[in-house]
């Protein structure tokens, strides 16, 4: 596996990209406009961009993933897209019925420099129903920023300050699968928090099979609740990368303050949203939480000699890998190797925060944003790791080395169940906790002479 | 299994498609989408003087939620993805070349020293400033660097959207690369929004492996008899098990395009013997234009089904008018069929009468009806997603095929018999003699002949017509992609994808023939179908009391 790469140094690449550890901008777009309720997702592009976003989303969640297109021939990509994003709205609607088309950019559209805002407010839009873009060019930022423009998209263009105070809280939570946008609203709901979660997919990432297909599922965030948001009363972002951009649009809209924190990923990131939600509430922990937080460490401690000084390596998209390094070095285990294609927001002084607090002397981590994994690869080839950590995209690797790996994050595209099951939270914690034991003790039964093997563990 | 079994399988019945299906389905469209889509559709009548004709490789109507692709996935993804000793760049933003990243399953594997690039991908990564400025250094640097870490056969280099916009020219780069790098280095404009879908793909990655690639190795075959094969990507294993027959029957693969190929094996292959063509709409450029430029002749061939493959081994045989290669031929049909039978039969008894509907790419479509009337399968609807007219109504009609705004663009490329290099097989008497007595020499059929009266034939089917298709005509299995697989699953209708066939296979050949009714019987019949509807939906639960009584 992999048998082409160099193994014997570590080769500095400029312009060569080489199996990414980001994809574009527009598939995030969609993942958080299949998070509203009634939405189809549209990409202003050629057609061959929303094939490889619906097939990448269905892969991961194992879910329909529904979202048209603006089919560009090259003729609309000389004269412009707007004729045809005209007869996409009007077939949208005609044909597919949705209270909202959620138009998204591509780096074709953006390269022609097609005017959304003139195009769509010349479509004449049927009573009722709603046409709102935002901008995702695909050569700036990655899949995280498409979600997180998207999602600050919504409030831009339907959040409304009517002066009547709604007391909800927004919550944004993250480029993250349904399955963690159920655990965060657990934690909502133990403190009674009235609230809106913008986007949420639960419902519609991970609808029942019913044997009848919904084109909009029940779940993703009511219309009228965003437009409502206007008269939130606080919001709240987890994960900055993906959430920030959303309550910034509607602290600059309508003035909603609010608190950005990093995904609720391990204990101490947990900690600080759980003290968040009290301190906002005015009501103490609930003795639920504490219970679970407390089962957390009591299984951590348990555990705590086969996760000690074991070298992992991290991947992923940043408010993810942050989440999983901060979890790893509270598990006692040493991030040897941690990396996100993604660029930007600061990630390499965040790591480094993270290492810091935890007494990892300096060189002891490599980290850098904006590596693939061809490049982490060959570092862990000049020093193996014990574990891998992130999307199925280490697959080829973790055959290559020999190394055991535990998915989470996104992509994962080679698993099932996955995405109904969560990563942030204690809860989300224990789970990843015991697949990271799973896996490194199966590797110890499986690799150990007869007479070592043990019984007991 | 006999003969007349196998005939017995194949006999045709008339489906029980009702026949205002299609009417029911366009009227609910508005006019302009109406006249349009209603050319797409057709309901096959073999009794209808006039043969019928589907409008295809046409634009697709924006807003349709069509399931076609861009001419960059036809030829990077589908016809460059497969080529293992390449180094293929994609030259724009990540997410083009990130989701061609392992997920075809063009499987390829690592000869001795041989370099396999199969699992990588290679993007420029271009950013804003590459938009405004040009990206044309960074992609040079990109192949110096890809050189340094691999030194590849040659470099490929695949242009996206932005690329054909900004005016980068791909050409020059490749020249210039190739002057300085001594490396060949061969581009390909593939733009996603030139042509209508992946077909143009196909057809630009086509050209440049005709002008680039073919005839620049004389290394003859070892065999007496020897194919290149064409249009086979050796999903799930497609290409290795159509080989392992060839092989048995003492017939030499010069080189496959592209499945587990390579560069090194396409520059010879106009010294095979033969070529023969599984898919004919992303390749048969390549078979057309090597008749011309080296005089080798082209079948197409189906190894998609068990009479198809045995058809297809036995034109060959016809080809080649050996008597020890036919007898070889027969006696190892002979024994696979043998081998197989006691599988085949328990799995007809378990799907025959089963009715299907298949839309898919540009062939199988047509190749898995072959598969699914061996096991006694009906199909109610087959379709395609960027096909020609010609491979749903044959060549015959290639002439009335209209030239239009979209489709001109893409290059026709002329092509010359090559001096030193052109061999003729036969007199063009024995060639004619030939068109008669094989089946598919120099000539495809077209799917509409498989097709059954009263079934339907689609043309782009999209996400409403899917819809309406299966309420009207309820197929027990629908094979498809994984765009609408689970739309399928989640509405009760069992999904197979065959793009990827769910990540199994082979399904080529006899041995793919059973894996491919293994996989589906256990679809069909697995035992969660029966946990869909919860016991308290079926049974009621409660007991009613009357006014609060206990």
């Amino acid at each position: 596996m992999l048998d082409a790469t160099p193994r014997d140094s570590v080769m500095e690449r400029h312009a060569l990209v080489a199996n990414p550890c980001k994809t574009c901008q527009p598939v995030g777009a969609i993942y958080a406009a299949l998070g509203v309720h009634g939405t189809m997702p549209h990409s202003h592009g050629s057609q061959g961009c929303v094939a490889f976003h619906r097939m990448f989303l269905t892969r991961h969640f194992k879910e329909p993933a529904m979202a048209s297109t603006s089919a560009f021939t090259e003729g609309a990509s000389v004269f412009g897209g707007g004729a045809n994003l005209k007869t996409s709205v009007r077939n949208i609607f005609s044909i597919y019925d949705p209270d909202l088309i959620a138009v998204h950019t591509t780096c074709l559209s953006e390269t022609i420099g097609d005017d959304l805002h003139s195009f769509i407010s010349e479509i004449e839009v049927p009573e009722g129903k709603r046409v709102i873009y935002c901008s995702t060019p695909s050569y700036q930022g990655s899949h995280v920023t498409g979600f997180s423009s998207m999602a600050a998209g919504f409030i831009t263009h339907l959040a409304e300050k009517t002066g009547q105070p709604t007391g909800k809280a927004m919550v944004v939570p993250g480029f993250v699968n349904p399955g963690d946008m159920r655990e965060l609203k657990k934690h909502l709901d133990a403190f009674d928090i009235d609230y809106t979660m913008v986007p949420d997919t639960t419902g519609v990432m991970d609808a029942p099979m019913t044997g009848t297909f919904e084109l909009y599922p029940k779940g993703g965030t009511p219309l009228d609740d965003i437009v409502a948001l206007g008269d939130a009363k606080y919001s709240f972002a987890l994960g900055p990368w993906a959430s920030d951009a959303c309550v910034n649009a509607l602290k600059r809209k309508h003035d909603v303050e609010y608190t950005s924190l990093p995904l609720p990923m391990g204990i101490a990131a947990t900690d600080a949203w759980i003290m968040a939600l009290s301190q906002y509430s005015g009501t103490p922990v609930p003795y639920v939480i504490e219970e679970e937080r407390g089962q957390l460490v009591d299984c951590m401690l348990d555990a705590h000699q086969y996760l000690d000084k074991k070298r992992v390596a991290i991947a992923g998209d940043p408010d993810t890998v942050l989440g999983l390094t901060a979890f790893a070095l509270e598990c006692g285990m040493i991030p040897a190797f941690i990396g996100t294609g993604t660029p930007g927001g600061g990630f390499e002084g965040k790591v480094k925060e993270l290492l810091d607090a935890a007494g990892i002397e300096e060189g002891t981590c490599w980290y850098k944003s904006e590596t693939d994994y061809f490049e982490m690869h060959q570092r862990i080839i000049q020093e193996p790791v014990d574990l891998l950590l992130g999307p199925s995209l280490w697959k080829q690797i973790a055959k290559a080395e020999d190394t055991p790996l535990v998915r989470a994050g996104f992509p994962i595209i080679d698993r099932y169940v996955h995405s109904y099951l969560p990563i942030v939270g204690y809860k989300g914690a224990m789970r990843l906790l015991e697949k990271m034991l799973d896996a490194l003790m199966d590797r110890q039964d499986a690799e150990c002479a007869d007479e070592d093997l043990e019984f007991v563990m | 299994m006999s003969p007349e079994v196998l005939d017995k399988v194949c006999e045709r019945e008339e489906s029980g498609v009702p026949t205002d299906t299609v009417d029911t389905v366009l009227d609910q469209y508005e006019a302009k989408v109406y006249k349009n889509r209603k050319k797409h559709l057709v309901t096959v009548d073999h009794t209808l003087e006039t043969p019928q004709e589907i409008a295809a490789n046409v634009r697709t109507i924006p807003g349709m939620l069509t399931h076609r692709g861009c001419c960059y996935a036809g030829c990077k993804g589908v016809v460059l993805g497969p080529v293992k000793d390449a180094l293929t760049i994609v030259h724009g933003p990540i997410g083009c070349s990130f989701y061609t990243w392992g997920t075809r399953r063009h499987k390829a594997v690592t000869e001795e020293d041989g370099l396999n690039l199969v699992p990588y991908v290679f993007s420029t990564d271009m950013r804003e400033t590459d938009i405004v400025f040009g990206g044309e250094k960074k992609l040079m640097s990109a192949i110096e660097e890809g050189l340094e870490l691999f030194n590849p056969s040659a470099v490929f280099i695949c242009s996206t959207c932005p690329v054909g916009l900004i005016g980068d020219d791909i050409h020059a780069v490749a020249a210039r690369a190739e002057a300085r790098f001594g490396v060949k280095c061969v581009a390909f404009s593939c733009e996603g929004y030139k042509g209508v879908s992946q077909s143009a793909g196909h057809h630009i990655a086509s050209n440049q492996i005709i002008r680039r690639v073919i005839g620049e190795t004389d290394t003859p075959p070892e065999g007496e008899f020897s194919v290149n094969i064409l249009g086979e990507y050796n999903i799930g294993g497609d290409s290795w098990e159509t080989e392992r027959l060839l092989h048995r029957c003492g017939i030499e693969v010069v080189s496959v395009m592209t499945g587990d190929g390579s560069v090194t094996d396409m520059q010879r292959s106009h010294m095979a013997g033969l070529n023969i063509v599984q898919c004919h709409r992303s390749i048969n450029y390549i078979a057309e234009m090597m008749n011309t430029q080296y005089g080798i002749d082209w079948i197409k061939v189906n190894f998609v089904g068990i009479k198809a493959t045995c058809k297809s081994l036995r034109a060959i045989g016809q080809y080649f008018a050996d008597q020890g290669l036919i007898d070889r031929i027969e006696a190892v049909i002979a024994d696979e069929l043998e081998e197989l039978d006691e599988d085949f039969q328990y799995y007809k008894s378990r799907l025959e009468g089963k009715t299907a509907a298949l839309y898919v790419g540009g062939s199988r479509s047509h190749h898995y009806q072959q598969l699914l009337r061996d096991y006694g399968m009906s199909t109610v609807l087959a379709g395609y997603e960027f096909a020609h007219r010609d491979d749903y109504e044959g060549h015959e009609i290639r002439d009335s095929i209209k030239i239009d705004a979209d489709n001109k663009n893409i290059e026709n490329l002329q092509v010359e018999p090559v001096e030193g290099k052109y061999r003729v097989r036969f007199s063009p008497d024995k060639i004619e003699e030939l068109k008669k007595d094989i089946d598919g020499f120099e000539y495809y059929e077209g799917m509409i002949k498989e097709m059954d009266n009263g079934t339907l034939m689609v043309d782009d089917l999209n996400h409403f017509e899917t819809e309406e298709f299966v309420k009207a005509l309820k197929p027990d299995v629908f094979f498809s992609g994984i765009k609408d697989k689970f739309v399928l699953q989640k509405g009760g209708i069992m999904s197979r994808q065959l793009h990827s066939y769910d990540y199994k296979g082979p399904y080529a050949g006899f041995k793919g023939a059973i894996n491919f009714a293994h996989d589906l019987v256990m679809g069909l019949y697995t035992p969660v179908w029966s946990q869909v509807v919860p016991p308290w939906r079926s049974t009621p639960v409660l007991t009613g009391t009357v006014g609060g009584e206990k």
